[in-house]
This record gives C-alpha cells, structure tokens and sequence, in this order.
C-alpha cells in the first residue's frame, strides 16, 4: 500500500470525494511554493474513495472555495507533529470571487474594480449565488 | 447620503411621498424654483438617451441647479479605458450629484460604492430603472387616483425591459397580486425576476400571447420597444420588432377608463392614431418624469421641502 507520511507543520485537507481534489490542487495549490502532497482514491470508510491534500508550512486556505467545491471537506491544521485544529467546511453563503457572473453585460466582466461577489440563494441539490452587482442567478459548477 | 440604484432604495412610504410631492411640483412648481440655487447635477449618459437624460437636466434647471455632464462616453476617459470608480472618484469634486446610464448591469453599484456625492441609477443595461419607475408611478397616480389597486398588463419585450422589471417589482411590493404578460417566447420576464415575484410576493403570473383575451380586464397597459440595442445580433431583433402591436382596432373592447403608458421611445409598436386615443397617457408620462425627478434630487439633496430644518 502507497504511503505518505505526515507532516510536521501545515494543513491536511481530508473527507475530499475522489476527483475533488484535483480540481482544489487547481483551484488554490497549483502554484505554491511550499510541499505539497495530493492523495487520490485512497480507501475511506465514510466516502468509500477520498482524495487527500497534504500542505507543509501553510495554514491559510479559504474555506469558502472549499465549501464550494465538496461540503464533505474537513480541514486540519498540524503544528509540531500535533493535531490542533479541526474543521468542516460549509457551502459560504457569500462568495467574493471564485466564479463569475454568468451574465455576460454584468459591470464584473470589464471593470476591474467590480469584484464579483455573490449571496447563496438556494443550496438545496445546486448551489445558486446571485450576483450582488446585477442581480442574476448563477449556478455553480465547477 | 442616500444613493437610489434601484427601487428597493426606497421605501413605499418614501415613493409615495415622492410620487405626492412631484405632483405638487406639477401643479404649481414655483416655490421650488430656486431650491437648487448653487448646486450641480452631473449627468453621465454611457449610453444614449433623451427622455431620462433632458428630463433631469431639465429637472435641475427648474429647481434653479446647474448641469455639467455628457451624453457620450467616447468624449470622456472612459474611452482610454479609465474604471467608473476612478470617474466617479472625480466628478464627486465637480458636482453635488449624479445621475448616470451605463450599458453594464450593475455599474451604478458600483460607481456608488466610490461616490462621495448621491447616486441616481438612469438605466443600467437591461437591469434597472428606478427613476422611469417613480415617472410611472406619479402617471398611474395622476390618471388612476391611486398607484395601488390596479390591473396591469406589460406587453412586448419583458426580457431586457428594465423599465418593467424595475415597475414589476415595486407594484408587487406595494401588494399587486396578479401580472398580464404580453410577450414573444424569446422575450419573456427573466425566469430570476418571475420566482423573485412568485415566491416572494405571491404573485400571481398570468402569460397570454395575444392582447386581445385580457384587453377587457387592464386598467394599466404598459408598453414596451423591442430594443434593437439589447440584441446580440440584427437576425434576432428583425424577427421580433413587429411582434406586437397597439392599435385602435385591439383598444375597442378596453375599459374606456384604461390608460396606455409607454416609457419611449416608441418605434413601431402603438400605432400613431392610438395618440389620438383618450387612454393613451405616454406623453403625459414623459412629462411627468420631469416633475418627480425634481422631487428626488431635492431629497437626495436634501433641499426645499427635504432640507433639515
């Protein structure tokens, strides 16, 4: 069996269902300096097949695009070899940035100073943000 | 400071106060005449317009203000390429107020998180248009007695017109319970807006293709262009322009104290003999607009009847 160790300092983003965490290592990693170890389809008792993203030396990441991607998500934070900290995602119930309006005449899509911000207004089988600069509806999806 | 982006930046008892005090400018617009004296509207226009844009001018000079502004974006920084926050930054040294018109769908949004001085949306692409909306509303008033308690009816292009989606959704706040739309299939009410004023307001929708089965039931018909300027292309547009059409002949079975409003400008879609009609209001409505724009830049100003005593 394929084996990684720990890591001493840093974030172990856990519960990821399988081919998520590609699209993480894409989305927030793909262009950090620090170590960075991505586990694919590794045997859980929960989720059958998880992935798994090890990072040393950091401990920011942004929830929100977590909870965006896969609710399932728990996030731990590893400070001299010890767990300290433990948490679960959520689906953000604001968003600033991470997707784009899906309206092609929103101010968002050509004035650098309009960042695209949203407000969930359902969650319930799809996530729906509404623009908070235009008002239309965009459904999430990666 | 108060900025008015889209309806919901008033209050009903705010519209109807101003809707009341536009109609006191109509009536007798003398002693507001000098209440302006010494401020300056900046009129930022991205986009064409005569009606939004003369009516505030106008609006300013009858309350004894002064107007700088354009009318087209390519004579201004926009055109090198400059943000609307650094533009706004600006004109908040150059004027004591703003109203402006912009293609993008929420850039009075964000002009006014960068404004030190009030910011009155004048049409923002397809989105909103609050100031058309308190220039139907004082009409419906003048003409109706009362903005609440009527039958209306929106006919023609419920997609982009963002006159109707601004007056759709203030009526639904004030309790109108029941909508006729009047549309092609590709020009319906945005599927966003039709749940927004079914499941917030209880609304009930009633989509009909042909004006003639509910003629007899409106009390308010508002009219709308297909607007060529909203259309990705010209095959599109060509085909629905003449979709619907007012004439004498489809007013024959209306209420003969029904009212025909239309924001203009109009091309094809109400025959010119219907003007000559009683019912049809659309040039009293342009008038109106006038009045109600000097009620709102008084209270944004907070000058004449608004000053703080």
């Amino acid at each position: 069996m394929l084996e990684v160790k720990g890591i001493e300092n840093g974030i172990v983003i856990d519960h990821m269902k399988a081919g998520n965490g590609l699209k993480i290592f894409n989305l927030l990693f793909s262009n950090i300096e620090h170590p960075v170890v991505l586990l694919m389809n590794v045997k859980s008792d929960q989720l059958g097949k998880k992935d798994i993203i090890k990072v040393e030396n950091t401990f920011d990441v942004d929830m929100s695009l977590l909870g965006l991607v896969d609710q399932s998500i728990t996030v731990n934070t590893i400070k001299n070899n010890m767990l300290v900290d433990k948490r679960k995602v959520e689906i953000p119930k604001t968003l600033t940035g991470g997707i784009k309006c899906q309206n092609p005449r929103c101010i968002t899509h050509s004035d650098d100073y309009a960042i695209p911000t949203f407000t969930l207004l359902k969650s319930n089988g799809k996530l729906e943000y509404e623009c908070n600069y235009c008002e239309e509806i965009t459904v999430y999806k990666l | 400071m108060r900025h008015v982006i889209e309806p919901e930046d008033l209050t009903l008892d705010e519209i109807l106060e101003l809707v009341d005090m536009g109609l006191s400018m109509y009536e007798d617009p003398k002693p507001y005449s000098k209440v302006c004296d010494g401020k300056i509207l900046a009129s930022l226009f991205f986009e064409p317009s005569t009606r939004t844009k003369f009516s505030f001018d106008s609006a300013m000079m009858r309350l004894g203000g002064n107007v700088i502004g354009f009318s087209d974006a390519d004579t201004t920084s926009a055109k090198k390429g400059e943000s609307l926050a650094d533009t706004i930054r600006v004109m908040g040294f150059y004027s004591d107020i703003v109203v402006m018109r912009h293609p993008k769908e929420g850039a009075p949004k964000l002009a006014a998180e960068y404004s030190s001085v009030p910011i009155i949306n004048g049409g923002d692409g397809g989105h909103q248009h609050p100031t058309q909306t308190l220039t139907d509303l004082i009409t419906i008033k003048r003409f109706k007695g009362t903005v609440e308690g009527h039958n209306v009816a929106f006919c023609g292009d419920l997609k982009y017109g963002r006159t109707v989606h601004s007056l759709i959704r203030t009526l639904a706040r004030f309790g109108s319970k029941k909508f006729y739309l009047i549309s092609p299939d590709e020009l319906k009410l945005p599927s966003a807006l039709k749940r927004q004023l079914t499941e917030k307001y209880g609304v009930e929708l009633v989509e009909v293709n042909y004006t003639e089965d509910v003629i007899d039931d409106i009390d308010v018909f508002y009219m709308t262009r297909i607007q060529k300027e909203r259309f990705f292309n010209e095959a599109d547009y060509l085909k629905l322009k003449n979709s619907f059409k007012l004439t004498r002949e489809k007013l024959k079975n209306a209420k003969r104290d029904m009212i025909v409003m239309h924001p203009l400008p109009r091309v094809n879609e109400i025959d010119y003999d219907v003007d000559e009609d009683p019912r049809a209001v659309y040039f009293e409505q342009s008038e109106m607009g006038v009045y109600v724009r000097m009620a709102l830049i008084t209270k944004l100003l907070e000058v004449g009847p608004y000053a703080r005593s």
